[in-house]
C-alpha cells in the first residue's frame, strides 16, 4: 500500500524548522519586493516571529531521533537544542536590530531575507551528517553574513568588513573542500558514520590526517579561533552593530555545534590526533584573545577579541574528547550567547543626539547617568570575567571541569590564568562606568534593548539559584552524540 | 534547633536589607537617610539573630552543627551549611563589625548612599556564607564573589589612587583563587565529592606523581596544598604576596578598611585551618616549615616597613600583616596551642584592627589626610580620642590585659614547641610592633599642639563613643577572660589535631616500612 500524503508531509517533521526559515524567507522576499517601503517594522516582526516559529515544532518533537535524506541529515537531543539556542539568539539580535536600523535608515527587507537564509544555512549546519550537506550549510550561512556584513554599503568600514570577510571566508572555504576531497579519497565516503566505521578499520592514515586538519582548518575559521581569527576584529567593528550582535551569537552556536558532530561523529576514531590541534588552538585563543584585547578601545572590537577568547574557552570542553566534555561546550556556548547579547544591547544602546558611539571611554560615568544599565553590564561584564556567582563562572566550570577529568592539567592553568588577564580588560569598563566622571548622557534606551538587557542580567545573577534545568538539558544533549 | 535553617537566614538577611534598600526610591536626603536606617538594622538584626548561634552553639560537640544540606547542582555540589568550633566565631564577627562599619560611614560617605549600603550588606552575605559552607563549590563561590563588591567598594568610594588599588586587590587574589579552583576540582575527581565534611577525614594520595620528567614527591596532596597554599597566602596575606594590602587599605573608606582587615583577611587563616590541615596533613606537615620562614619575614620585615610608614592606615596595614604572620605561624605549629593561638588572634586582630582603622576615620573625617606629620598634641583638644587609641594601641602591641596578647602569647607557645628558632624571630615582632605602635602614638597625640589645622579640632561625638565602646569592652573583656572563645574552640581544634597527627603518623610508618 503507497504511504497517504499525510504519512509523507509527516515524514518530514524533522525538516520542518528549515521550511519554515526558508519558506518564510521567500515569502518575506515577495512581500518586500512588492510592498518596498514604509515595512520595517513588520518585517522586523515578521522576520522575529519566523525564528521563533521555527523553533515550536523543535519544542514538539520530543525525544525524536533519526536520519534523513540517505543520512545525510540528522536530528537528535543535541541538534535540537543547539538549533534552539541557535533561533533565539538569532530572534533576539533581530528583536534588537529593529531600532538602530530604522534610526540609521539601513532598514531595508533584504535584511531580513538574508537573516532568515543564513539562519537556515546554521540549521542545515547543526544537523549535518555529511560532508556534502555540511557544505551546503555553511556555504548558505556564509554568503548571507557577507553580505549583511556589507549592509551599510555607504560606510567604508562595513564595505571593507564585507569584503575582508568574503575573501577570507572564500579562503576557509577552499581549505574546507581541500580537506573534504581528501577525507573522502580516503575514506570512500561523505557520510559521516560511513566515515568513522573507515577510519575504525584503517586507523590514522597520513592522508585521513591532513584531511582532518585542512577540514579543522575550515571549520575554526567559523568559530574564529586563533590562528584564524583575523577577521574577527574588523568585522565585529565594521559591520552595523545589530549585525555584529547577531554575528556574535547565533553563528558561533550552530559553528561550535558543527565542529562537535564532525569530531565526535565521523573522527572519533581518532580522537588523540585531533586533541592536540584543538588544544593548540584553544589555548592560542585563549591567550590571544586575552592580551589583544587589553589594548583595545573601541567596544565593538574588545568583544571580538572578547569571544575569541571565549571560543578558546569552549574548546577546552571539546579538547577532553569526552561526554562531559561535550555537556561543558553546550553549556558553555548557552550561557556565551545570553551574556553577549545582553552585552550587545548595551553597545547598540550607546546612542548620543548626534548618534552613536562605540568607544570604551564613551561609557565614563554610566553608573551616574543609568545605573540600571551600568549595573547590569557590569554584572555582565564580571559574568564575561568569569567571576562567581555569576553564570560566566559556571559556563568556565564545566569546561575545565572537562578538562581535569581528561588529565589535560596544563590546558585547564593556561585556561584560568587567561581568564585573570581577561578579567583586567572586563573589570576597565566596569571602572569607566563606576569610577570615572561621567560625560554626556545617553539617549534614553530603547525599550526592546532594555528588555533583553534586563533578561540577559537577571539571567547571569539567578542562574546560580537553579542551574540544573541547562544542565540536564545539556547533558541529554550531549549523551545522544554518545551511543 | 535546626528546626528553621538559621545559618541561610543569618547568611541571606542582609541580602533581603540590600533588597530592601535597592527598592527605596528617590535620590533625596530623606533616601539616603533611609537607606543608612535600613542598612543599620539589617546589619543590627542579623547580629542578635547570628547571637542565638553561638547561644544554643554545644561546645562539647566537635563536629559540624546546625547542619542544612539541599541539592543544588544535579547531585554532587549540593547546598550545604553549617558551623563547628572553628568557624562559628568568625560568623559573630563579622556580624558584629557591619553594624558598626555601617555607622562609620554615616557621615564620611555622602555620595551614592544607596549603592554603598547595597554594596556592603552583599558583601556581609557572601562574607558570612564563607564561612559557614560545607560544600567546596559552595565555598570557593562565596570566597570569589566577595571581590565584587569590594572590588566597587574601593574603586568607587575611594582615594586618590582607588583605580590602581582596586585593580591590583581584585587581580591579586583572583590570581591566587583560580589554582585553588583548578585544585578543587582535583578534588571532586578524586573523592568524588565536593561535602567538605566527607573531605575532613578523605586521605588524598602522597603517592609520587612523574610529570613531564619531573618527580613531585608526596603527589597529589602536595600539588593540591600549594594550590591552596597560593589562594589563601594571597588573602592573608603572608609576604611576598602581600603587596596589594597596604595600597587597598589606603585606598579603601574607611569601612572598607575596617571590613578588608577584621574579616576579609581572616578568610585566608580560616581557609588554613579549614582545607590545608585537615586535608592535605602530610603536605602541611613536611612544608610547615616553609610557612614557618615567611611567617617570621613577614613579622619582622613588615614591622620594619611599618616603623618608616608616613601615613597612618599604611602603618596598621603593614602592621596587620605582621600580626597574620602570627597566625600563620600558630597554625601550622599544628600544636593546640599554637591553632588555639591563631584563632584567638584572628578573632582578636578583628575587633582591634577594625578598631584601629576606625580611629583613623575619626581624625580623617575631620582633617582629610592620613600624614602622620600633619597630626600632633592630639590630647589636649581630643582627650577621649586619646584614652580610646591609647587601648587599641596597647592591644596591637599585645599587652597583657587586652585580647591582642592572648593569641600572640599562645601562637609563640605553640611555635617554642614546634621551633624554637622561629618562635625566638617571631618574638622579635613583639618588640617591633610596641616600637611602631608607640611611636605612631606618640607622634599623633603628643607633643604640643603646634599646627593651625589641628587648633580646632573636635573630640569624639556621640556616634563615634557608640562605635568604639563596643570594641573597648571587648578587647579588655578577652583580655582578661579569654575563656568564652577558648572554650568554643577546644572540642573542634583536638579533633582536628587528633586527625592530622594520626594521618602524619601514618605517612611516616608508611615511609619507614618502605624504606626497610
Amino acid at each position: 500500500m503507497p504511504p497517504t500524503t499525510a504519512a509523507i508531509i509527516g515524514s518530514y517533521n524533522p525538516i520542518l524548522p528549515e521550511v519554515i526559515l526558508v519558506g518564510g524567507a521567500l515569502l518575506l522576499l515577495m512581500i518586500g519586493a512588492f510592498i518596498k517601503q514604509k515595512n520595517a517594522i513588520f518585517m522586523s516582526f515578521a522576520t522575529f516571529a519566523i525564528l521563533v516559529l521555527a523553533a515550536v515544532p523543535l519544542y514538539m518533537q520530543g525525544d525524536l531521533a533519526g536520519t534523513m535524506f540517505s543520512g545525510s541529515f540528522i536530528i537528535d537531543p543535541f541538534a535540537r537544542l543547539m538549533k534552539i539556542v541557535t533561533l533565539i539568539s538569532a530572534a533576539i539580535a533581530v528583536f534588537m536590530a529593529y531600532d538602530y536600523m530604522s534610526k540609521a535608515n539601513l532598514w531595508k527587507y533584504e535584511f531580513a531575507v538574508l537573516i532568515l537564509l543564513a539562519t537556515a544555512g546554521m540549521m542545515m549546519m547543526i544537523s549535518a551528517n555529511d560532508l556534502i550537506a555540511l557544505y551546503l550549510g555553511i556555504e548558505l550561512q556564509s554568503l548571507a553574513l557577507y553580505v549583511i556584513a556589507a549592509f551599510n554599503r555607504n560606510s567604508v568600514r562595513s564595505s571593507e568588513a564585507g569584503l575582508k570577510y568574503f575573501v577570507l571566508g572564500a579562503l576557509s572555504s577552499g581549505m574546507l573542500l581541500y580537506g573534504m576531497s581528501l577525507i573522502y579519497g580516503f575514506t570512500g565516503s561523505t557520510g559521516f558514520a560511513q566515515i568513522a566505521i573507515s577510519i575504525k578499520t584503517s586507523g590514522a592514515t597520513i592522508g585521513i590526517i591532513f584531511g582532518l586538519v585542512f577540514l579543522l582548518v575550515g571549520l575554526v575559521f567559523k568559530i574564529s579561533a586563533v590562528p584564524f581569527h583575523m577577521w574577527t576584529p574588523d568585522v565585529y567593528e565594521g559591520s552595523p552593530t545589530p549585525v555584529t550582535t547577531f554575528f556574535a551569537a547565533a553563528p558561533k552556536i550552530a559553528a561550535m555545534a558543527m565542529i562537535v558532530r564532525v569530531l565526535y561523529g565521523a573522527f572519533s576514531g581518532i580522537t588523540p590526533q585531533w586533541q592536540q590541534i584543538i588544544v593548540i588552538v584553544s589555548i592560542a585563543s585563549m591567550v590571544l584573545g586575552a592580551f589583544a584585547a587589553i589594548g583595545q578601545t573601541n567596544i565593538k572590537r574588545l568583544m571580538a577579541y572578547s569571544s575569541i577568547g571565549h571560543m578558546g574557552f569552549a574548546l577546552v570542553g571539546l579538547a577532553s574528547g569526552s561526554e562531559t566534555g561535550v555537556r561543558a561546550v553546550v553549556i558553555y556556548m548557552v550561557i556565551y550567547a545570553i551574556m553577549t547579547l545582553g552585552t550587545f544591547a548595551c553597545i547598540l544602546a550607546m546612542r548620543r543626539e548626534e548618534g552613536t558611539v562605540e568607544n570604551i571611554s564613551d561609557l565614563a560615568g554610566l553608573a551616574k547617568n543609568d545605573l540600571t544599565m551600568a549595573f547590569l553590564l557590569a554584572m555582565l561584564m564580571f559574568s564575561l570575567a568569569g567571576i562567581p556567582p555569576l553564570a560566566g563562572f559556571f559556563a568556565k566550570f564545566y569546561v575545565l571541569l572537562a578538562a581535569i577529568e581528561a588529565k589535560l592539567v596544563p590546558l585547564a592553568i593556561i585556561g584560568v590564568l587567561a581568564s585573570v588577564v581577561g578579567a583586567f580588560y572586563y573589570l576597565r569598563i566596569v571602572k569607566v562606568m563606576f569610577f570615572d566622571e561621567p560625560t554626556e548622557n545617553f539617549v534614553p534606551m530603547h525599550g526592546s534593548l532594555r528588555l533583553v538587557l534586563i533578561g540577559s542580567g537577571l539571567f547571569v545573577l539567578g542562574y546560580v539559584v537553579y542551574p540544573t534545568p541547562l544542565v540536564t538539558a545539556a547533558g541529554v544533549a550531549a549523551k545522544s552524540l554518545f551511543k | 534547633m535546626n528546626s528553621w535553617s538559621i545559618l541561610s537566614v543569618v547568611t541571606f538577611l542582609p541580602l533581603l536589607g540590600a533588597l530592601i534598600i535597592f527598592v527605596i526610591p528617590g535620590n533625596d536626603a530623606v533616601a539616603k537617610n533611609n537607606a543608612r536606617m535600613a542598612a543599620l538594622f539589617t546589619t543590627i538584626f542579623t547580629f542578635f539573630v547570628s547571637l542565638l548561634i553561638w547561644f544554643h552553639f554545644d561546645n562539647s560537640q566537635a563536629g559540624f552543627q546546625f547542619v542544612e544540606k539541599y541539592d543544588w547542582m544535579g547531585e554532587n555540589f549540593s547546598y550545604h551549611m553549617g558551623v563547628d568550633g572553628i568557624s562559628m566565631l568568625f560568623v559573630i564577627l563579622t556580624t558584629f563589625v557591619m553594624p558598626l562599619s555601617i555607622l562609620a560611614s554615616w557621615d564620611s560617605v555622602q555620595e551614592r548612599v544607596k549603592e554603598y549600603m547595597i554594596a556592603f550588606l552583599v558583601l556581609e552575605s557572601l562574607m558570612i556564607g564563607v564561612f559557614c559552607s560545607l560544600d567546596l563549590l559552595m565555598f570557593y563561590v562565596f570566597f570569589e564573589a566577595g571581590l565584587i563588591p569590594m572590588f566597587l567598594i574601593i574603586g568607587v568610594w575611594g582615594g586618590k589612587r582607588r583605580v590602581y588599588a582596586s585593580f591590583k586587590f581584585f587581580l591579586y587574589t583572583l590570581l591566587g583563587s583560580v589554582l585553588m579552583l583548578l585544585a578543587i576540582m582535583a578534588m571532586y575527581m578524586d573523592a568524588g565529592t565536593t561535602d567538605i565534611s566527607k573531605l575532613l577525614t578523605y586521605k588524598f594520595s602522597t603517592e609520587p606523581i612523574h610529570f613531564w620528567g619531573m618527580t613531585i614527591s608526596g603527589g597529589l596532596q602536595t600539588i593540591l596544598w600549594w594550590a591552596f597554599f597560593a589562594s589563601f597566602a594571597v588573602k592573608m596575606p603572608m609576604w611576598p604576596v602581600h603587596t596589594w594590602l597596604p595600597d587597598a587599605h589606603v585606598e579603601a573608606p574607611t569601612a572598607g578598611s575596617v571590613i578588608l582587615a577584621a574579616i576579609l583577611l581572616k578568610m585566608g587563616g580560616y581557609g588554613f585551618l579549614r582545607f590545608s590541615i585537615p586535608m592535605f596533613p602530610v603536605a602541611s606537615d613536611t612544608f610547615a616549615i616553609v610557612v614557618f620562614v615567611l611567617s617570621c619575614i613577614a613579622i619582622v620585615y613588615t614591622s620594619l616597613v611599618a616603623l618608616v610608614q608616613e601615613d597612618i592606615k599604611k602603618l596598621i596595614a603593614y602592621s596587620s600583616i605582621a600580626h597574620m604572620g602570627f597566625v600563620t605561624m600558630g597554625i601550622f605549629t599544628a600544636t593546640a596551642q599554637g591553632i588555639q593561638g591563631g584563632i584567638f588572634q584572628m578573632l582578636s586582630h578583628g575587633i582591634v584592627s577594625a578598631a584601629l582603622f576606625l580611629c583613623i576615620g575619626v581624625v580623617y573625617d575631620r582633617m582629610h589626610t592620613r600624614e602622620i606629620s600633619a597630626y600632633g598634641g592630639l590630647v589636649n583638644r581630643m582627650p577621649l580620642y586619646a584614652v580610646f587609641f591609647m587601648i587599641f594601641t596597647m592591644a596591637n602591641v599585645g599587652l597583657p590585659g587586652t585580647s591582642g596578647f592572648v593569641g600572640e602569647f599562645l601562637a609563640l607557645i605553640g611555635a617554642f614547641k614546634a621551633n624554637t628558632w622561629v618562635a625566638f624571630v617571631a618574638t622579635f615582632g613583639v618588640i617591633l610592633s610596641a616600637a611602631y605602635a608607640l611611636w605612631l602614638y606618640r607622634r599623633v597625640i603628643f607633643g604640643k599642639l603646634e599646627k593651625a589645622s589641628l587648633k580646632n579640632i573636635t573630640d569624639l561625638n556621640m556616634r563615634e563613643v557608640a562605635i568604639l565602646a563596643p570594641l573597648v569592652l571587648l578587647t579588655i573583656l578577652f583580655g582578661i577572660w579569654p575563656a568564652p572563645i577558648i572554650d568554643v574552640t577546644t572540642a573542634s581544634v583536638e579533633q582536628l589535631l587528633h586527625n592530622y597527627k594520626n594521618a602524619v603518623q601514618a605517612a611516616h610508618d608508611a615511609a619507614l616500612l618502605a624504606s626497610r
